[in-house]
Parts: structure tokens; sequence; C-alpha cells
């Protein structure tokens, strides 16, 4: 059953100054920028970044968080997609010095507000928000209330793998064998050492991982309302 | 409004006239986009309540629900997260059948629809009434499918999809407007996509 909203915080149009850019994987780009003015976010949500061509034409798309709040600067990860008109510019062309227009932050759902025990399960590049998770929780020094399980086809395409494994998270590999299990998709037996009673639960993933995982959690017997979903597509879009 | 982004060109420079301003088109592809877990809902325990600012607040089941008159919706759907799908086709019925029989009394003006899951969402009354909402069980002429919402959803394609609540149940009429689920969490009151408000303030 979904609550009642909680009162998040959500900005309005900035212009952002990119400073930081990197490829962790080859997929995937981190774009840290410089959003003056800005509002103190949650960890869990998202700001929308807004591309404005010569004639007026615009795209906007949805991207989650990495950064906690304490951060000084805002920071995205961006899958790039094959078609993707916004994510192949943001991989692809934008340089530090670029300006961005971005708002955010946006949702209040998909959010923890750093006080309660938490289990995450993240697919793939849907572990972004689980990233602003976990380091807002080194920020609290609350860092025990958070467990994290995270599938990815492979290490080398997991960004953030060293700093999620450095937190605790159990990374699970469904295309290769890893140290802990053979290669395959997520399942119980993979979340019983970190589900507890008590956890708010959250997923996050394509839409394929997101039904399976929730699946496998109420499974377990994992309440169904303690369960918060974020899916993105095919066609590029969170939130 | 600030200028151009550097070196963005777009996909692509001709505008199709049916997409509003900041959307693309999905083309086949449907997204899939809920906040909880997708329920398991069965027609034999489906029903839907109207109530609130009403003469005669009235529950249909789900035989009672397909009595009422077909009413077909074939036109485009827009989603706050940018994609448009063009030319789809829904089948149920007409909100302006349940609301015939429940009678809007005169100061009711908002309604909030709610879902099995418990999500919400609100709409001015004006948005559902006059032959621009539909109780939709049908998708291009086979059952909705459970991701999209099935067995039965709302479906109000003149705004933000967000508007058309999935595992739709009840329609509360009220006097006065108040947000629903992601009204709380920042979305517009509205949703108008021609007029693109997408989040509170646009």
């Amino acid at each position: 059953m979904l609550g009642a909203g909680r009162r998040a915080p959500a900005g309005g149009w900035r212009t952002a100054t990119v400073r930081e850019v990197d490829r962790p994987t080859p997929r995937t780009v981190r774009l840290r920028l410089e959003v003056p003015d800005r509002l103190d976010h949650l960890a869990g949500q998202h700001y929308v970044v807004r591309l404005t061509a010569e004639d007026g034409y615009r795209a906007q798309r949805s991207y989650s968080l990495a950064s906690s709040p304490g951060d000084p600067l805002v920071e995205l990860l961006v899958e790039r997609l094959d078609d993707g008109e916004v994510s192949s510019y943001l991989a692809d062309v934008v340089e530090v010095g670029d300006e961005l227009q971005v708002r955010g932050p946006i949702g209040g759902w998909f959010v923890w507000e750093g006080d309660a025990p938490a289990l995450l399960v993240g697919g793939g590049t849907g572990v972004v928000p689980f990233v602003s998770m976990l380091r807002t929780a080194a920020e609290l020094g609350r860092t025990e209330l958070l467990r994290v399980a995270v599938s990815t086809r492979t290490r080398a395409e997991l960004p953030y793998l060293a700093e999620l494994e450095a937190a605790g998270a159990v990374v699970l590999t469904t295309r290769e064998p890893s140290g802990i299990r053979p290669a395959g998709r997520l399942t119980a037996a993979d979340l019983v050492p970190l589900w507890e009673p008590g956890q708010d639960v959250f997923v996050c993933g394509s839409t394929p991982f997101a039904e399976s995982a929730t699946r496998v959690l109420t499974g377990l017997g994992v309440p169904e309302p303690a369960i918060r979903v974020e899916r993105f597509g095919p066609s590029g879009t969170s939130g | 409004m600030a200028g151009p982004t550097r070196g963005f060109l777009g996909r692509r420079r001709e505008r199709d006239p049916r997409l509003p301003p900041g959307q693309y088109d999905a083309g086949t592809d449907w997204p899939v986009l809920t906040a909880e877990p997708t329920p398991r809902i069965t027609p034999e325990t489906w029903s839907i309540t109207v109530d609130g600012r009403v003469e005669q607040p009235t529950t249909w089941s789900w035989d009672e629900a397909h009595a009422l008159p077909r009413s077909e919706y074939r036109g485009d759907i827009h989603c706050v997260t940018t994609w448009s799908k063009f030319g789809t086709w829904f089948a149920g019925i007409s909100v302006d059948s349940l609301l015939d029989v429940a009678r809007p009394t005169a100061e009711a003006a908002y309604v909030m629809a709610g879902s099995k899951t418990g999500y919400t969402t609100n709409l001015p009354l004006a948005d559902v009434t006059g032959g621009k909402a539909w109780i939709v069980w049908e998708y291009e002429g086979g059952p909705l499918p459970i991701e999209h919402g099935g067995p039965v959803r709302l479906l109000v394609p003149h705004l933000y999809f967000w508007k058309s609540a999935k595992w739709i149940t009840r329609l509360t009429l009220m006097q006065r407007d108040q947000p629903g689920f992601w009204e709380q969490n920042g979305y517009h009151d509205r949703g108008d996509p021609w007029l693109e408000q997408r989040y509170q303030g646009d």
C-alpha cells in the first residue's frame, strides 16, 4: 500500500556547470555538476536534465543522483543508450565547463531519510540511488542501517563496483560466475541473509529486474507495503 | 529561458504535431513506471466504487461494470517522463457511465482516483466528464496487461499518464482539491502535457 507522500524538497530550474566527467564503465558516464543556489536533496531523489537545440527543440530526461546531500557537487550517473537522444549527448559531447539546465531535486517516494533500516536491491545502473543512500549513511554515521544486494551482468559493467563492495554490498553476476556463487539471477537465497523484518525495501532497476526482484522479496515474506520500486525502461526514463 | 545547450542537435528536426512539448515518440515501446509491487487482482475480487460528493454512492462488480455501455479510446498517450505513444486503442466504459448513476452533487469539483495498491491521483472533475475519461480493461483488442494496470485502469489520455491510475478501484468526488501520490511528491496537480505541467509550479 502506498502511504502518504513525504515532505521532500523540490527545486526549480538551475544552470549547472559541469565540473567533472568520467566514464566508470564503457556504457556509462559520470557527471559532477556545480548547481548554484541548490536545494539539498534526500538520498534517492532525482534531477531532470534539459537540453535545448539552436532552434529551440528541447529534450529532457530524469536521472537519479549518486551524490549525498553533503557533497558540494551533484553527481549523476548516465547509462548511454544506443538510441538515447539525451544519454548519448551526455556521454559523448559534454565536457568540463559546459552548462546544463537542470531541475531538482524531484520525487519524494523513493527516498531514504537516513533513520530507518533498509534493504536495497539494485540491478545494473539501478544502483545509482543506492550509492547516494550509502554515502548519506556514511555522512550520518549510520552505515549499519543499510544492507545492499546488487545484480549485474558482469562485474566490469557495474558502475561504483568498488564503492559498493567497500560498503558491504553483495554483488551477484548473471553472466559470469563470481567468487560467491555461479552465474544466475537474484534468488531468495541471495536475500535471506540480508532481509530483516522491519526494513524498508528499495528495488531499482529495469522493469524485468524490478518485477523479478519484487516477486523474490514477497516470496520471502517481505510485506508488499514495505517495498518501494523504481523502474527504468528501454526508453531511458526513470522516476 | 536559458539559451541552447552547446553541441546538442537533437534526434529529429521534423516535429510531429501530435507530440506535446518536451516529449518524444516511444514507437512500439510502452515503458512501465510504477512505484510499488505489481498487485495480482482477479476479476472476481475487483470492483469499482464511486463515492464522496455524490447523491448515490455506488459499487460495481466486474460483471456489473461490463454490463455498462462499451466505450473506446483511440489516440495518443503521454507520460511525464517524456515518452508519448501514438495511436493506442483502449476499451472499457466511459467514466460518465458511472457518474450518471452516482450523480455528483453540486459542490463536487475534484476527483481522487484510488488504486488497489493505495496509489492515488487527483483530477478536476471536468477532466473526467464529457467523454474525456474511461475505465478500461482492454488494450489493442486483448486484456489489459497487468504491468500496465490490468485488469482495470483509469484512462485520462489528455493528461500526463500518471493521472490514469493503474488497478483503479475507487473514484471519490471532492469539493476541494487534494494532492494524490505523485502530486504530494512534487508533480503537478493537473498535468496537461500541452502546457507541460510536469511539476508543481509549472
